[in-house]
């Protein structure tokens, strides 16, 4: 018997290079670590390069349906790779001066990676499990690095207890599943609720669980404690990793558990959803006002925004999946910039994490406060940015699944959200700058800063190519 | 046949990037001259529009259509009737006199205040010319942006509040229309505006449809009772700000009533008439004695301008003929009256920064030749016979008089409000002894300054004198768009 190992073959090329990186990093002196970085860095464009050789566009199922290799994954697995490949790029220089530039913190990233690959590919309750477990503990300890700090440490904790806490939600759930279908296998669970007939109560008793689980990991309120802490706590290059590329693996995890295992029981999670998603974009937004860190401020928005992800998936076709892609990928391409700025502002021994770093900006650099004013305003979803497609699709969704409240809630959400964007323009544009220090970074950061805003722009004057690709990619993996 | 309209949106916004590109904040001197280059080749592209525009017909014309977003089936769609065309050649004319009226008071960041309002000129026109509803969303709202920056970069003491009270007033009005956008879209499966004029609609939805509607174009006219933003924006916005914003910006919520309101949502428009008539009225007399007691010559022609605007929504829910074309014609004249009242506050403020009144006094004995020009200012914006101010409020309130006597009455009043504070404030400011040391050290107009005010002079006793070439071009479109507005959707 033969096995096909061509569609996990991004998976072996990845845990192949973290494990060169390991060992190859045991033989670097500190004048060299930039060898293993390069070794990372050649690891995501050769498993990029095996994804795109790999592509097929009928859903591949294999190691005894465990793992599913459909378009979907293929497009979310290329979005993480280019994801973690430019946090690496922007964080170079901040991990150097942090004494972060170790082959560790790359393996780890490598591992979380790994562990977001699997997710995204998961076709079985285990697997999945299996995949957000290694990607889970791969963050923490990098939360950690920066030994003999408190707030990393604290943040890493937190990260820690409340992220364990979830896991044995998800569990929890996936075992009340199993004993209402008696499988674990995804399309299965799907096929059995779909045609009824099982334990309703353990049913929705299990969907209860799961969706809470899924909710923590997005950080939606009120899962959304440890996103504030560990946002803030975490050094910038890691929040920069976390606010981005596991965001699309929390996608996977929504998508395959509920739009896919669980699609029959969709009157249930809907409700749910809905709730969920007005109390993060109302509190995440209200609350984000309030704050004086940077991080902080974003880490809310991010609550918001995942709110607007739940308002389109709740949906619950492919209009609403493919709107909350969208979504999704709009807010990571956003937030690469938006955190990559408080990196690309950050000097040795000087963290830019708070809203007064950014006064004046635009004397010191208009090029950077523009960069930063058009990851404002697509967050705050301004046209012609591309966070107002984002916006107009959730909402579309929201208006044609009926919920045409929730989408005048969404809308006010967002006019509060508003404010606080604004006061981020208003402090770089408005104000005389406290720190006149010159603006220092590596040229490919600069080349790469600069091309990932411009893209918010293009995107937000030519949306169609990338609305297509999600719509196209989900119903050709059987979403609808 | 050159895409006059798509050169009108983006010949301005490229010159304004250009601005950006090539401007140093050093070298001011190559920022202006690209600047007015752009701005005049922006004008340049528009003038065929009128010269080449057909008298006869109501429907679109200078079409462009191609795919934009076909995943949503929204269209890169622009065209232009009688009711645009004349506001897209006021735009571009208004903002080839801001850039040149900046060319001395703006020191700082020129490049960025040229760009800034470059690129709003491209804005403001793709929302005049768009007839796809997203696209018109799409200029709406990113208009937004280069405001809020002219006014918060350039602007007096109480900029910032300034800015952002003005950013998220107009952005919840915008937003709810975003969602009515979306019903509609959902409805009638397009964004096109020709779709949307014969989607049947229950008046229910209608009504609630309307108060979306109302709630972005209501802020951006503005009608009392969310007028509060515009007195508060003016002060503090530069000379150009104030000017564009006057001019250009409250236009668009005038032009989104008949745009989208009235043809769209005729039965709703019908029934809710009464209460815009009512607060249109409310506008025009209350406002009016609000602006005579203003201490801040800013404040006062805000005021001025909200009590005209008063006029155009009053003429438009009269759903006559004269009605309409009188609220079009104020729109124009408000244009370029209340842009002239703002450029020669702006000749003041350079010289002695200061917009409050009771710094002057007395500045017709130092700077006459100023003083005849804001006199023939002042009397337009009292609507004066033979100015362009007397052209649509006279058609209004005619119109007004022919659907209610009682309701004509009041909208006179404005007549007697509109000179008691133009001219009182005169008084106030130009004649009588000279106040103090610094009125004495006026010098009077330069120039540049001298052939700004000249122009807008011109402009402004040309349509009081003959209006006909104005009202033939808008004549035949709103025939039509009241016929819209007479058909029930029910």
């Amino acid at each position: 018997m033969t096995v096909n190992l061509l569609p996990i073959l991004p998976e072996i090329v990845v845990l192949i290079g973290a494990s060169v990186v390991l060992l190859v990093d045991l033989f670097l002196d500190d004048d060299r670590r930039h060898i293993g970085y390069w070794l990372a860095q050649s690891t995501l464009l050769v498993a990029a390069w095996a994804t795109l050789r790999t592509l097929d566009i009928d859903v591949v199922r294999v190691m005894h349906d465990l793992v599913v290799d459909d378009l979907v994954a293929d497009l979310l697995r290329l979005c993480s790779f280019a994801a973690v490949s430019l946090v690496l790029f922007y964080s170079r220089s901040y991990l150097a001066l942090r004494g972060l530039f170790r082959g560790e913190t790359f393996v780890l990233i490598l591992f979380a990676l790994l562990g977001m690959q699997v997710l995204i590919t998961a076709n079985s309750f285990l697997t999945l499990y299996l995949g957000l477990e290694l990607m889970s503990l791969a963050l923490y300890a990098l939360v950690a690095m920066q030994r003999g700090e408190r707030a990393p440490a604290e943040a890493a904790m937190k990260y820690f207890v409340l992220g364990a806490l979830a896991s044995g939600f998800l569990l929890y759930g996936m075992s009340m599943i199993y004993g209402a279908t008696g499988t674990l296998e995804i399309d299965r669970v799907s096929r059995a609720v779909l045609a009824g007939g099982e334990n309703e109560i353990l049913l929705i008793f299990g969907l209860v669980f799961v969706v809470s689980a899924i909710a923590f990991k997005l950080g939606a309120v009120p899962y959304h404690m440890w996103v504030p802490d560990v946002y803030h706590g975490a050094p910038t290059a890691i929040t920069l990793l976390i606010g981005t590329a596991p965001e699309f693996a929390a996608f996977a995890m929504l998508l395959r558990l509920l739009g896919g295992a669980l699609v029959g029981a969709e009157v249930d999670w809907q409700g749910m959803l809905v709730v969920l998603s007005v109390l993060s974009v109302t509190l995440g937004h209200v609350v984000a006002i309030a704050q004086v860190n940077l991080k902080r401020m974003l880490a809310y928005s991010n609550i918001a925004n995942m709110g607007y992800v739940l308002m389109g998936f709740l949906a619950a076709d492919v209009t609403g999946y493919s709107a909350a892609m969208f979504y999704m990928v709009a807010y990571v391409l956003t937030s690469l910039v938006s955190f990559g700025m408080i990196v690309l502002l950050s000097r040795r021994g000087f963290e830019a994490d708070l809203l007064d770093d950014l006064r004046g900006l635009n004397t010191r650099s208009p090029w950077w406060a523009f960069v930063m004013l058009l990851a404002m305003f697509s967050l705050a979803g301004m046209p012609p940015t591309i966070g107002f497609y984002a916006k107009l699709l959730v909402l579309q969704a929201a208006v044609k699944a009926g919920f045409v409240w929730l989408a005048v809630v969404g809308v006010i959400a967002a006019l509060i959200g508003a404010f606080y964007y604004l006061r981020v323009v208003k402090l770089m544009y408005f104000d005389e700058p406290v720190d006149r220090s010159p603006i220092e970074a590596r040229a490919d950061t600069r080349v790469l800063l600069s091309a990932n805003a411009l893209a918010l722009l293009l995107f937000g004057i030519l949306p169609q190519p990338l609305m297509g690709l999600c719509a196209v990619v989900l119903v050709q993996s059987q979403f609808f | 046949m050159a895409p006059y309209l798509s050169l009108a949106i983006w010949v301005p916004i490229l010159a304004g990037v250009a601005v950006l590109v090539l401007g140093r904040d050093r070298d001011a001197g190559t920022a202006r001259w690209i600047a007015l280059a752009g701005a005049l080749a922006g004008f340049l592209v528009t003038l065929p529009l009128y010269t080449q525009f057909d008298l006869t017909t109501s429907s679109m014309q200078f079409v462009e259509r191609s795919e934009w977003i076909p995943y949503f089936d929204i269209y890169y769609h622009l065209g232009v009737d009688g009711i645009s065309v004349l506001l897209v050649l006021l735009n571009s004319f208004t903002t080839l006199l801001v850039v040149w009226a900046s060319w001395e008071s703006i020191k700082v960041r020129v490049a960025q205040y040229m760009a800034a309002f470059l690129v709003m000129s491209g804005f403001l026109n793709g929302a005049f010319i768009a007839q796809d509803a997203i696209l018109f969303y799409v200029f709406f709202e990113a208009m937004l942006i280069p405001m809020y920056l002219i006014i918060g970069i350039w602007g007096g003491e109480r900029r910032v509040y300034a800015a952002i009270k003005f950013f998220l007033y107009t952005l919840l009005g915008s937003l709810l229309m975003l969602v009515a956008f979306l019903y509609l879209y959902q409805k009638s499966g397009s964004f096109a505006l020709a779709d949307w004029y014969e989607l049947p609609l229950s008046l229910q939805t209608q009504v609630l449809i309307f108060i979306a509607f109302f709630a972005a174009f209501a802020v951006k006219v503005p009608m009392w009772p969310v007028h509060t933003w515009l007195p508060d924006a003016h002060p503090e916005a530069p000379t150009g700000g104030s000017v564009v914003l006057a001019a250009i910006t409250l236009k668009i919520g005038a032009y989104g009533f008949v745009r989208f309101v009235l043809p769209i949502l005729p039965d709703a428009s019908h029934y809710l008439s009464g209460f815009i008539i009512t607060l249109s009225l409310i506008a025009i007399v209350y406002i009016g004695f609000v602006a005579i007691v203003q201490p801040d010559m800013k404040r006062l022609i805000a005021y001025s301008s909200i009590s005209h605007m008063g006029f155009v929504t009053l003429g438009f829910f009269l759903f006559s003929v004269q009605g309409s074309e009188g609220a079009l014609a104020q729109m124009l004249s408000h244009g370029f009256v209340s842009a002239a009242m703002f450029l020669w506050v702006g000749v003041l403020y350079d010289r002695m920064h200061t917009h409050l009144i009771a710094d002057f006094g007395g500045v017709a004995n130092t700077m006459p030749k100023f003083a005849a020009f804001v006199m023939l200012f002042s009397m337009a914006n009292a609507g004066l016979p033979g100015t362009s101010g007397f052209v649509g409020e006279f058609l209004v309130i005619l119109a007004a008089v022919k659907f209610n006597f009682w309701i004509g009455l009041v909208a006179a009043i404005s007549l007697i409000l509109g000179a008691a504070y133009t001219l009182w404030m005169y008084k106030r400011v130009l004649y009588g002894e000279v106040a103090n040391a610094r009125v004495a050290a006026l010098t009077d107009l330069n120039r540049r300054e001298f052939w700004l005010l000249a122009t807008l002079a011109a402009a402004v006793l040309f349509m009081g004198i003959w209006p006909k070439p104005f009202i033939d071009v808008m004549h035949v479109s709103v025939v039509d768009l009241l016929a819209h507005v007479a058909k029930s959707k029910l």
